[in-house]
């Protein structure tokens, strides 16, 4: 068994696995009614390791290997929230969630509504989503917006080990229903985890590029994109402020308002398909908030609107950093 | 254990639960009695408050009663009930205000009460079978927090969860058998074949007797005449007496009969064998039980007090489900999120607003 990380020292460089494994430990250190369910999580830690050592450290009584069924996992962690648990659901991958869609969508997100606040739902359900891992079908989806289009849920997505730690121990501590999307080709990237400072609040979108000429905005493993695009166009002389949404719902509009009143441009980008999407809804709200300081209509870039394609055509899929560059020659054409 | 016409007659596969009936005392068949006569009639009220326009809809348990009152007296003060949305006796049993059943069916409210308040009844749940897993977690958690199979009966807690042949089919009610059966959840699964599934007859959801089903999930399974209160009383009291005890959960099918419609927007003439309906109307439990009592001795006078006091309550619910009144608009958005929502609370104001500006407009 790997020991325990060390979190009493400042900082360490992490991959987001190690840090959201960190994250699940420390909350369940800290509050004994957060327990673990899903499916491959006991022994195995889990298909991407996320759960890897908590099995043998806090037993079967809080890392619950569960039977194969999503709904089951869902139903059955309502039931735990109404007994005063705390449970955080793996979904194993992305494309495997809708069987337990109806337990999401018609009961979690409307537990706490339809008892009339006399309870409340600290479910959060992880997710390991979107592509660029060359998997087969089901595998590589990003299906944020069918969640974020539901009332009574949240949805984030952290971009870094770093906001893995602190978001998933903030998602944790929510007394509302968290859907908790872990962008998968992040997974294994290591980034500064910082033990000693507590993140950004968890609904906090923030600028983590500054620029002048067009804000990008985008969330999970598109951030990484946009840091590349933002590089490639300096060599160009383009200044590009690049957002990290963080949460997708709610969305945290100040820091999004405030980039555009400085730049008039705005490119918003996501690997789901853009028809009805986060995405969407980003540019129909700046252009209803902020019509006069944009010198140019807001752009998408997304998904195709078709199924996430065989892995071999992937790359012509996912918005990569050209994509986001020819989008930005776009805006600043107007 | 009591045939049609009324005679106690156990038959050779009641015995093991005849010990169960020691349980009981006159009083309790009195009040088994009174309490079918009682929801009965304000059944009957109920659908008529639905086709005067005071409900949106009604879901009559007419046919059912014994079922349901012979499992809910099998539960303790400890236990939790999980229902499905037909179970209202069970939950005037655990101590719910019957009117409060009248406020979500009047769209007042999507709930109605607090399961904590009352007797650990939970919702009613409108979705099929989705309470049958909230019941298994529910009951998951018992386990886990130490609240079952301590060894003391006046503590130990279990789960009743009511469902139906029609929700049998759902991929829910497998997944919490499956989930239940994993776990060893305290727990008891109550289904109650009522043979019909709006227009549906039985034999579309299953080619065998729901009870085998539990079989195959690894747990007992009990089939019981569901018209007859006190075999639903025993067979429900050992179930949940093992269940408490940490021998796990178990699946009774209590066959009985929708005497009425599936709601009040439902027309059974349509696809209904009416020789069916009186085959089962000659079954009624409350006849039954009634012959059964005045074979005990039972007086008349108590039989005509209990249509008195059936006929007060249906007309107190009907003359106290005419008084709802409610809610306020802030209900849209009150209690969507626990924690603050700044998309709701800017929606909340802005309807305030909007609304705000015709009074302005007026004065």
């Amino acid at each position: 068994m790997t020991p325990a990380l060390d979190t009493s020292v400042a900082s360490a460089s992490l991959p987001m696995t190690k840090a959201l494994n960190a994250a699940l430990r420390r909350a369940m250190l800290d509050d004994p009614k957060v327990l673990l369910m899903g499916e491959d999580i006991g022994p195995l830690g889990g298909v991407f390791r996320v759960t890897e050592g908590l099995i043998a450290e806090f037993g079967d009584k809080r890392v619950l290997d569960t039977p194969l069924a999503e709904s089951g996992i869902i139903g059955t962690a309502i039931g735990l929230a109404m007994r005063g648990f705390r449970p955080v659901c793996e979904i194993q991958f992305d494309g495997f969630v809708f069987p337990g869609f109806d337990q999401i969508t018609s009961q979690l997100a409307r537990m706490r509504n339809r008892h009339e606040g006399g309870l409340i739902m600290p479910v959060v359900i992880r997710i390991p989503y979107g592509g660029h891992i060359g998997s087969i079908e089901h595998h590589q989806e990003s299906p944020e917006a069918y969640f974020a289009h539901t009332p009574g849920l949240r949805v984030v997505s952290p971009s870094n080990p770093h906001d893995a730690y602190w978001m998933m121990q903030e998602a944790i501590a929510s007394d509302d229903p968290v859907i908790f999307f872990e962008p998968k080709s992040r997974y294994w990237p290591k980034g500064d985890v910082r033990f000693d400072e507590s993140g950004t609040p968890l609904h906090a979108s923030r600028v983590v590029r500054a620029g002048t000429d067009v804000t990008v905005v985008g969330h999970g493993a598109m951030v990484s994109v946009l840091l590349q695009a933002a590089e490639l166009a300096t060599a160009e002389g383009i200044s590009l402020e690049v957002i990290d949404l963080r949460s997708i719902s709610p969305i945290d509009y100040r820091p999004i308002l405030g980039s555009v009143q400085k730049t008039g441009r705005l490119v918003v980008t996501q690997e789901a398909p853009g028809f009805v999407s986060v995405g969407s809804e980003i540019a129909a709200t700046v252009a209803e908030r902020s019509f006069y300081t944009l010198e140019a209509p807001v752009l998408r870039v997304s998904g195709f609107d078709t199924p996430f394609p065989p892995a071999a055509v992937e790359t012509h899929f996912l918005p990569s950093p050209d994509r986001v560059l020819e989008a930005v020659d776009r805006v600043l054409a107007y | 254990m009591i045939s049609s016409t009324g005679v106690f007659e156990p038959s050779a596969a009641a015995e093991e639960f005849l010990p169960y009936l020691e349980r009981l005392t006159e009083a309790d068949y009195r009040r088994f009695y009174r309490d079918m006569v009682v929801v009965r009639k304000f059944d009957t009220e109920a659908a008529n408050l639905q086709r005067q326009g005071q409900l949106a809809l009604w879901v009559p348990s007419h046919g059912q009663e014994a079922a349901q009152v012979g499992s809910a007296y099998a539960t303790r003060p400890q236990d939790h009930v999980f229902p499905s949305y037909r179970e209202h006796v069970v939950g005037m049993i655990r101590g719910l205000d019957v009117v409060d059943i009248l406020r979500m069916l009047r769209g007042v409210t999507l709930g109605g009460w607090v399961p904590e308040e009352h007797g650990n009844f939970h919702l009613y749940t409108l979705v099929l079978a989705s309470q049958t897993l909230h019941s298994t977690g529910y009951a998951m958690g018992m386990q886990l927090d130490g609240s079952t199979a301590t060894g003391n009966a006046e503590i130990d807690q279990a789960v009743i969860v009511y469902y139906g042949d029609g929700a049998s089919s759902q991929g829910d009610a497998n997944e919490a058998l499956v989930f239940a059966a994993s776990y060893q959840t305290p727990q008891v699964f109550f289904l109650q074949n009522n043979h019909w599934a709006i227009s549906v007859p039985v034999a579309r959801q299953s080619r065998t007797p729901l009870y085998l089903r539990a079989a195959g999930f690894g747990m007992p399974g009990t089939q019981i005449d569901g018209n007859d209160v006190l075999a639903s009383f025993a067979v429900t009291a050992k179930s949940m007496d093992d269940a408490r005890a940490g021998h796990g959960p178990s699946l009774i099918e209590a066959l009985t009969y929708r005497v009425g419609a599936h709601t009040t927007a439902d027309d059974p003439t349509k696809y209904r064998d009416p020789e069916e309906l009186a085959y089962w109307v000659a079954r009624d439990p409350i006849v039954r039980f009634r012959r059964y009592l005045k074979g005990l001795g039972v007086e008349q006078r108590f039989l005509d007090d209990v249509d008195d006091e059936a006929a007060d309550f249906a007309a107190d619910a009907r003359r106290r489900a005419l008084e709802i009144t409610g809610p306020e608009q802030s209900v849209i958005f009150d209690n969507v999120y626990a924690e603050p929502h700044p998309l709701v609370a800017e929606q909340k104001a802005w309807l305030e607003r909007y609304e705000a500006s015709f009074d302005e407009g007026e004065n």
